[in-house]
């Protein structure tokens, strides 16, 4: 008989995560792609991606809970669909001890959620309307700089002397990037300039209580945004081990407390969940 | 495919009266505007109405005009012809999108009530700045357009408690109005008249605060969106009869809903309250957004802001200068915030949601760290959602649906 899993999918606006775990929280299995324009077709690849790598077939899944974005766009989910905030907040409880910002930088938006010493949702922000500081920011920038976005935590790690980027809006922002390269600067200081950027507006957003965690894909790929997060607020952020999975965690987790308690196991330490 | 539940609130009866009385009430002021058997008044909404009324007025309110703009959506294509004439897209939307509508020769009026073909035309325009500089410059801009007289109080802002000194200045101004009003309107005022137009609006006022508050009920039989429709005739028929008939009218209906248990979002499970305008052009979306999520959003400030508890038919132009300083908007953030926690308190409310309207500062009460004070005092959570009141341009519908759910989600878990 095969391992029962449940099922977490985070249908986001630039990529879709998708996560498998057993009863004991354990990621078996985990997947992502770009999201494209068939947020369904993407999620079908994405699951049958994680179920190989867990080495599950489907019909080991006992409950499936999609999140993010394009959550109600996906078919083979057994649960109501949760909110990333839900999720990432799930995930925060299950993975931490203690209160906990979670710092997290998506596609399209930014959140910062403060959970509090037992693991509840104190309160939570979203970035406004606006994209300046999402993953969505920095990908119109690595276009306007002719730069691949994985090339991007390189060359900032190379910066000697930063660009300070002073404007509010993306579209500034890139107004002042042409401006830099004009007057000769160069793209690492640049690069560096533009993920100040995006940390000054993230940190900016709420105050931090607890220990301060970043997740999202933006982070994932570039841990560097990370370390300059913590210099800035003067005391380390920790980058878990896969920070874009978080959301689609809190879904499988979420999930798993659907499921019929009598097939999962209880009293597993907060914090063993590998993801 | 995970289904997306539409829930709608239940339907009050009483929507059919009103819609008669709004009827009733633009066609009343079409024949008073196109001929000329009564002269036309525009008025700010807590601007002196009393006054206009007890002068044989027809009064027109174009904020009501404009919320009509904003529920039926049009708004957002007019706004930029006011834009282009140099009225700021940052600046109120109310303004914009009933100027823009004026430029394009556009009015919803045409569609709702059959034989209207404009807005009404003025003899005069009469503000008060009580609620925001926006309205005045509203005002000129038709007092220019029109060439009739612009006239009106400047209110005093932020006012902490409102003391003599307040009422003394705003109650001497709109005495100065009385000349040029009798003027125009050819008649002089009658004492005794704006003495029973002022009872009435007080009569008017203390119902409308019972409509709403038989939402401290649990379950509420109303909700925040009935509010927004039903605060009509208390917006444009203050200091009549008609106003408090209909009141009357929709206080027994939903009180009968209370004896009957009967909620106006089925399995009511969290009472949310409202603070900052609406977002008109999304009262259905957002209503059915929160009724799937058995939320009811049964209180807030705007809707209470048509109550004016000073009103005093023995002392008529002093209590009406008192009533309009004591208006919320008016009044100083220590005042906002002892009105807001009484408010949570009064209708037990599980989460209080800000709407940062990006062109209503006056009315966006979420920039000066109150919600955070507010949560600290009180434990009840908040949540801010950026939008605006009637530019949809700065409304994202998916990170409002994203964030609403995520606190009702947080507030069922904080159970």
């Amino acid at each position: 008989m095969s391992t029962p899993v449940f099922i977490g999918l985070d249908i986001g606006s630039s990529r879709v995560k998708v996560a498998a775990i057993d009863a004991r929280r354990r990621l078996l299995g985990n997947a992502v792609r770009k999201s494209g324009t068939d947020f369904a077709a993407t999620a079908e690849a994405c699951l049958d991606e994680s179920l190989g790598m867990a080495g599950v077939p489907r019909d080991a899944i006992v409950h499936a809970i999609s999140t993010g974005y394009g959550r109600t766009n996906v078919a083979f989910v057994t649960a109501q669909s949760k909110t990333e905030i839900g999720c990432l907040s799930r995930w925060g409880r299950d993975h931490f001890h203690g209160a906990i910002t979670i710092i997290d930088i998506g596609g399209q938006d930014n959140k910062v959620i403060q959970l509090d010493q037992d693991g509840r949702r104190a309160s939570f922000k979203m970035n406004r309307k606006c994209a300046a500081g999402t993953g969505a920011f920095l990908e119109e920038m690595s276009q306007r700089l002719d730069i691949p976005l994985e090339a991007m935590d390189a060359l900032a790690r190379q910066s000697r002397e930063m660009v300070k980027l002073g404007s509010y809006c993306t579209v500034f922002t890139a107004t002042e990037v042409l401006e830099n390269i004009r007057h000769g600067k160069k793209v690492p200081d640049i690069v560096k300039g533009l993920f100040y950027s995006v940390v000054k507006r993230v940190i900016e957003m709420d105050s931090h209580a607890g220990r301060v965690v970043m997740t999202g894909g933006v982070v994932a790929h570039n841990p560097y945004i990370v370390e300059m997060a913590g210099e800035m607020a003067g005391r380390p952020v920790v980058l878990p081990e896969f920070p874009q999975l978080a959301g689609a965690i809190g879904a499988a987790l979420y999930a798993l407390d659907e499921a019929d308690p009598n097939r999962i196991e209880t009293n597993i330490p907060a914090g063993e969940t590998h993801g | 495919m995970a289904e997306e539940k539409k829930t709608t609130r239940k339907k009050i009866q009483a929507a059919d009266k009103m819609n008669k009385i709004m009827a009733d009430y633009f066609h009343g002021l079409n024949e008073a505007a196109t001929t000329g058997k009564r002269k036309v008044a525009w008025c700010t909404s807590v601007g002196p109405a009393e006054l206009l009324r007890a002068m044989d007025f027809d009064v027109y309110f174009p904020e009501n005009h404009s919320a009509m703009l904003g529920a039926t959506r049009m708004s957002t294509d007019l706004i930029p012809a006011a834009n282009a004439i140099g009225y700021s897209p940052d600046i109120c939307s109310y303004l914009t999108a009933d100027i823009g509508a004026y430029l394009k020769g556009i009015t919803p009026l045409v569609k709702a009530y059959p034989g209207i073909l404009s807005v009404p035309k003025p003899d005069v325009l009469v503000y008060n700045t009580n609620q925001c500089r926006d309205v005045q410059d509203w005002f000129a801009w038709y007092s220019k357009k029109f060439d009739v007289p612009s006239i009106g109080v400047t209110s005093p802002k932020n006012v902490d408690d409102v003391t003599d000194a307040h009422i003394d200045d705003v109650a001497l101004q709109i005495q100065a109005l009385i000349p040029t009003l009798e003027g125009i309107a050819g008649v002089k005022l009658d004492m005794d008249r704006l003495r029973e137009t002022v009872s009435l609006s007080r009569e008017c006022t203390e119902l409308w605060k019972r409509v709403l508050e038989t939402a401290m009920a649990s379950p509420a039989p109303l909700t925040f969106y009935d509010g927004t429709i039903h605060m009509a005739p208390a917006v444009v028929l203050r200091g009549t009869q008609t106003a408090i008939d209909y009141y009357e009218l929709l206080l027994a209906e939903l009180e009968q809903r209370t004896r009957d248990g009967v909620a106006a979002v089925e399995g009511e499970s969290a009472r949310i309250y409202w603070e900052g305008m609406p977002v008109w052009g999304r009262l259905r979306q957002h209503s059915e957004l929160f009724a799937g999520l058995k939320a009811a959003v049964l209180a807030s400030t705007y809707c209470s802001s048509w109550i004016f508890p000073s009103f005093d038919g023995n002392d008529p132009i002093r209590s009406m200068a008192k009533a309009y300083l004591e208006l919320f908007i008016v009044r100083s953030e220590r005042y906002k915030e002892r009105y807001i926690k009484e408010m949570l308190e009064k209708f037990r409310i599980d989460g209080i949601i800000y709407h940062d309207a990006k062109t209503c500062p006056y009315n966006s009460n979420s920039r000066y760290g109150l919600p955070g004070r507010v949560e600290a005092d009180t434990g009840v959570p908040s949540l801010v959602l950026s939008g605006d009141l009637n530019d949809l341009r700065c409304v994202s519908d998916e990170q409002t649906k994203t964030n609403v759910e995520a606190f009702i989600e947080q507030i069922a878990e904080g159970r």
